[in-house]
C-alpha cells in the first residue's frame, strides 16, 4: 500500500478522475440541453383519451402527453382525487390540452388511474395559431365568409390549399407593414428631422417649409395608398376559417388569418416527421419570435448576439493590444507600472453588472448624452445614442473583456525573444518599425488567445447587457436597408437574455421551457461557432511561427 | 579552451598554433602597408551600472580585412563589438565614454542617426534569428525599412546578397517559404544575406559558427574570406583555430583590456605579452 502511493499512481488516478469528472458534467449539461430543446421540435402525438372529475363526471381529453412522473395517492387523495385501489404511489401525466382561448388553460396535471384508454386518433388535426398557442381538435369542414364550401373528407385537401393562401396573403402583410410603412415612417422621421434643425439653426424659410410639407403630403399621400392596400388584404385573409369539434364537444371556428401551420401529427410517417422537424428547426434559428417569444424563431437574438460580439472584438483588440505594447515596451519597470498592471489584472474580477452600471451612467448618460446634445439637438427630448443600444453594450463588455486580452499580448510579447528584437534593430529599424514588423506580427497568436477568452467571456455575459442596450423584443435589427446601414444607437435582442426572458419572465413558462433549452443550446454552439473561427484563425497565424522555440 | 584539440574542419586539419598549415598564405608585411583605418577606438571605457566591462580600450580596425578578437569569456570581446554599432545602447545601465570612430566621426556624437549607423555597421548574432517571414521578405526587411517597395529592385538586391552569402542556388527555387525551415547553416548565411543587403561598410560577426556544426563552419568561414574584398569584417570567436583561419589581424582582450593586437600571424607565433602565449598555449581560458 505505501509502495502503491509512493508510486505515484493514486495521483494519476487522481488527476485523471478530476479530468474525467468535468468531462461527465460539460457532456451532461449539453446532453441535457440538446435532449430537452432539440426534441421540442419533433412533431408531437396527440392523444384522445377521458378522465373522471372530482365530481364523477367523465369527460374528454385531446392533447399532447407532455410528462410523467410519481406522486403519492395520499397527495392526490387529499387534493379530492377519488383513486381507486391501495397503491401508495401511482403516475401521473402533464397533459398540453392546447386551446387556451376555449379552456383558459395549457397544462395540466391527471392522475393516470383515472384515465381512461389512450389512443391517437389519425385525424386529430393541431393547428398551430399565431395567437393563443396550439390548437387541437377534430376538423369539420372549411368556410369561406362563413358559408361551409368542404366537409368530412374533403376538408382536409382543401384546408390545406386555403391555409397556403392565407400563408401567402400574411407574409405579404407583413412585409408590407414592415418594408413600405416602415420606408414612409422614416422619410416622415427624416422630413421632422429636417424641419427641426433647419429651426433651431434658425434658416426655417417660409420656402423650406412649404417644400417640406409638400414632400410631407406625398409621403401621407402615398402612406394612404398603402393602408388601402392593407385593408383590401386583410379583408381577403379573414375570409376563410376552419371549424373543428374540440374536446368537449363544442364546434369552433378558427380564422386561417390566426392559422401558422396545420398537421396531422398522429398520421405522420417517419419521412414527414424528419421533413417537418427539419422545417420547424430551420423556422426556429431563422424566424422571428411571436408571442412575447415563447413561439416562433430566434433570428434577431442570434443576430445581436453575433453583432454585439464582433463589434466588441473589433473595439477591444487595438485597445488592448496598444494598451499592452505600450506596458510591455514602453513603459518603465517602476513601482508605478506595476501597480497598474496589479489594476489592470483585477479588473478581469469586478462583478460584471458593476460594468453594465458603469456603461448605463457613463456611456449611455453622458457620453450619449453629450453626442446627442451636440450631433442630434433636432432629436431632442428624444434620445439617439443617449438610450441604451448595440454601441454601448458592446463598448462595455470591450471595457470588461480589456483585461484579459492587455494580459494575453503582454504575455505574447514577453515570448518574443530579443535575438529577434536584436536583429531587426541590427538592421537599421527603429524601435517602432522593429515592433510593427517583426513584434506584433509574432505577438498575433497570443493576441488571437487573448480575444478568444474575450468572446467566450462576453457571448455568455448577459446581467450588464440588460442596462446597456438588450430588449426583450426588438423591433429592428441593428443592420437594415435604410441609411446609414449600421444602427448602432439601436436596442438588440441577446440569447443569454432571451433564455432568461423566455424561462422567467414568459405568461406560459410551461410551453416555453422547451424553448430554453433550444436557445441555451444555441448560445453554447454560437459561441463555440465563433471561438472555432478565432481559433482556426490563430492557427493558421502560428504556422508562420513554426520552427521557432517558445512561441 | 583547449587549443590542441582535433579541429574537425575536413578542409583543413590543423592546430592552432601551427599557421603556416593554413590552406592561404598568411597575410604579409607588405599587403598592410596600404591599409586604411575603417574603425577605431579611443580610450573606450564602457560601464554595466558600477562595473567596468571595458578598460581604456584603443584599437584600430583597418578597411576590407577580418580582424578577429578572442579572448576567454566574459573577456568584454562581444561588448567591444556591440559598441561599434552602438547595440550596447538597448542596455539601460551601459554608459560608454572615450570615442569610437567610423571613418574619422564619432559614431556616438548626438548628431549620429542609431538606425543610419546600423545600416552602414551590419551585424551577425551567435545564434541564427531569421525572422518568422519568407526568404525573401528576410533578407529584404532593411530595405523595407527603408522604404524601398520597387518589387523590381527588391528582387535585384535579394538576389545579389543571397548570391554574395553562398546561398542562391540552395534557396532559389523557394524564396517564398519560411526562413525558419531552413538549416542552421543555412540560416546563419541568411542573416549574413540580410545584413549584406544593405550594403554595409563593416559586417560585426558576434561568434557566428558557435551554434553550427564543422560543415557549416567551414561554408562560412570561406563566405568571410570571399566577402572581406568589399566589407570590413570584425569577428567575435571563442575558437582560436577560427581566428587564426580566418583573419588577417588578430586582437586578444582579456578582463575587458585589449592585451595584445597584431597581425594575426605574429599574434599567433609570436606574441609580445605573456598573457597572450599562455591563452594560445593553453595555460588559462
Amino acid at each position: 500500500m505505501k509502495d502503491w502511493i509512493k508510486s505515484g499512481a493514486p495521483w494519476i488516478w487522481m488527476t485523471a478522475g478530476a479530468l474525467a469528472l468535468s468531462l461527465v458534467m460539460v457532456f451532461g449539461v449539453l446532453w441535457l440541453t440538446a435532449a430537452r430543446g432539440l426534441t421540442h421540435f419533433w412533431p408531437a402525438q396527440v392523444a384522445e383519451t377521458t378522465f373522471i372529475e372530482k365530481n364523477g363526471s367523465k369527460i374528454r381529453l385531446i392533447g399532447e402527453i407532455r410528462e410523467r412522473e410519481e406522486v403519492a395517492v395520499r397527495r392526490l387523495v387529499e387534493a379530492g382525487f377519488n383513486i381507486p385501489g391501495d397503491d401508495k404511489f401511482t403516475t401521473r401525466y402533464l397533459i398540453k390540452l392546447g386551446n387556451r382561448d376555449i379552456h383558459g388553460f395549457d397544462f395540466k396535471w391527471y392522475p393516470a388511474p383515472l384515465l381512461g384508454e389512450i389512443t391517437y386518433p389519425g385525424d386529430l388535426l393541431t393547428v398551430e395559431r399565431r395567437e393563443w398557442g396550439n390548437f387541437y381538435g377534430h376538423l369539420q369542414a372549411v368556410k369561406e365568409d362563413g358559408k361551409v364550401v368542404a366537409r368530412g373528407a374533403a376538408a382536409m385537401p382543401e384546408l390545406e390549399k386555403r391555409v397556403e393562401r392565407a400563408r401567402a396573403l400574411f407574409d405579404e402583410i407583413y412585409r408590407t407593414e414592415k418594408h413600405d410603412i416602415g420606408r414612409i415612417n422614416h422619410r416622415l422621421e427624416q422630413l421632422r428631422l429636417q424641419e427641426r434643425k433647419l429651426q433651431l439653426q434658425g434658416k426655417l424659410t417660409e420656402a423650406e417649409k412649404q417644400s417640406i410639407e409638400r414632400q410631407r403630403e406625398a409621403a401621407n399621400a402615398e402612406f394612404g395608398q398603402i393602408q388601402e392596400r392593407l385593408e383590401q388584404l386583410r379583408r381577403e385573409i379573414g375570409r376563410d376559417s376552419l371549424s373543428a369539434e374540440v374536446m368537449d364537444g363544442r364546434v369552433v371556428d378558427v380564422p386561417l388569418a390566426k392559422v401558422a401551420d396545420t398537421y396531422h401529427a398522429n398520421a405522420m410517417g417517419m419521412a414527414g416527421k424528419i421533413g417537418f422537424y427539419a422545417r420547424k428547426l430551420y423556422a426556429f434559428i431563422s424566424e422571428d419570435p411571436r408571442e412575447a417569444n415563447t413561439e416562433g424563431g430566434i433570428f434577431p437574438a442570434i443576430f445581436g448576439t453575433v453583432m454585439m460580439v464582433i463589434l466588441m472584438s473589433i473595439m477591444v483588440m487595438p485597445l488592448g493590444v496598444i494598451a499592452a505594447v505600450y506596458m510591455r515596451e514602453y513603459a518603465g519597470k517602476g513601482l508605478m507600472i506595476r501597480i497598474i498592471r496589479i489594476a489592470v489584472n483585477n479588473l478581469a474580477g469586478v462583478p460584471s453588472i458593476v460594468y453594465g452600471v458603469f456603461g448605463l451612467g457613463f456611456f449611455i448618460y453622458f457620453l450619449g448624452g453629450n453626442i446627442d446634445a451636440l450631433f442630434f439637438p433636432e432629436a431632442l427630448p428624444a434620445p439617439t445614442f443617449g438610450s441604451p443600444g448595440i454601441l454601448w453594450a458592446s463598448l462595455t463588455l470591450a471595457i470588461l473583456t480589456l483585461p484579459v486580452v492587455i494580459v494575453a499580448t503582454e504575455e505574447g510579447l514577453s515570448r518574443v525573444p530579443l535575438s529577434l528584437r536584436e536583429g531587426s534593430l541590427a538592421l537599421g529599424a527603429t524601435k517602432a518599425e522593429t515592433l510593427w514588423r517583426t513584434v506584433l506580427p509574432m505577438t498575433a497568436p497570443a493576441i488571437m488567445t487573448g480575444l478568444i477568452l474575450a468572446v467566450a467571456r462576453a457571448a455568455g455575459e448577459t446581467a450588464p447587457l440588460m442596462l446597456v442596450g438588450v430588449v426583450k423584443l426588438a423591433p429592428n435589427l441593428p443592420l437594415d436597408g435604410y441609411f446609414p446601414y449600421f444602427h448602432l444607437e439601436r436596442q438588440f435582442m441577446h440569447l443569454g437574455f432571451h433564455i432568461y426572458d423566455v424561462g422567467f419572465q414568459s405568461p406560459n413558462v410551461e410551453a416555453a421551457r422547451p424553448l430554453v433549452y433550444a436557445t441555451a443550446l444555441l448560445l453554447v454552439i454560437v459561441i463555440v461557432v465563433l471561438n472555432l473561427a478565432a481559433v482556426s484563425l490563430r492557427n493558421r497565424l502560428r504556422e508562420n511561427l513554426r520552427g521557432l522555440e517558445g512561441i | 579552451m583547449n587549443p590542441v584539440a582535433p579541429n574537425n574542419t575536413p578542409r583543413k586539419p590543423h592546430h592552432a598554433i601551427d599557421i603556416r598549415a593554413l590552406g592561404r598564405a598568411p597575410v604579409s608585411a607588405a599587403d598592410n602597408a596600404g591599409m586604411v583605418t575603417c574603425l577605431e577606438t579611443k580610450n573606450l571605457n564602457l560601464y554595466y551600472g558600477a562595473a567596468r566591462a571595458l578598460i581604456n580600450v584603443n584599437v584600430t580596425i583597418p578597411r576590407n580585412r577580418v580582424t578577429a578578437f578572442i579572448g576567454p569569456s566574459g573577456c568584454g570581446k562581444s561588448t567591444l563589438l556591440r559598441c561599434f554599432n552602438r547595440m550596447n545602447d538597448l542596455v539601460d545601465i551601459c554608459r560608454i565614454d572615450g570615442k569610437v570612430l567610423l571613418d574619422d566621426s564619432d559614431i556616438y556624437e548626438r548628431s549620429v542617426r542609431v538606425a543610419e549607423l546600423r545600416r552602414r555597421v551590419g551585424m551577425v548574432f551567435q545564434k541564427p534569428n531569421p525572422f518568422p517571414k519568407s526568404i525573401f521578405e528576410n533578407v529584404a526587411y532593411g530595405l523595407r525599412i527603408m522604404g524601398v517597395n520597387d518589387k523590381k529592385i527588391l528582387m535585384e538586391t535579394v538576389e545579389r546578397a543571397l548570391r554574395s552569402a553562398a546561398l542562391w542556388d540552395e534557396v532559389k527555387d523557394r524564396l517564398d517559404s519560411s526562413g525558419l525551415g531552413l538549416s542552421g547553416g543555412q540560416q546563419q548565411r541568411l542573416v549574413i544575406a540580410r545584413a549584406i543587403a544593405l550594403e554595409p561598410e563593416v559586417l560585426l560577426l558576434d561568434e557566428p559558427c558557435s551554434a553550427l556544426d564543422p560543415i557549416a563552419t567551414a561554408r562560412i568561414e570561406e563566405l568571410m574570406y570571399e566577402l572581406k574584398d568589399r566589407y570590413t569584417i570584425v569577428i567575435v570567436t571563442h575558437s582560436m583555430q577560427q581566428a587564426a583561419r580566418v583573419s588577417d589581424f588578430t586582437a586578444f582582450m582579456h578582463l575587458g583590456e585589449m592585451v595584445e593586437f597584431n597581425d594575426t600571424d605574429t599574434l599567433f607565433t609570436n606574441p609580445v605579452e605573456k598573457r597572450t602565449s599562455d591563452y594560445i598555449t593553453g595555460r588559462f581560458g
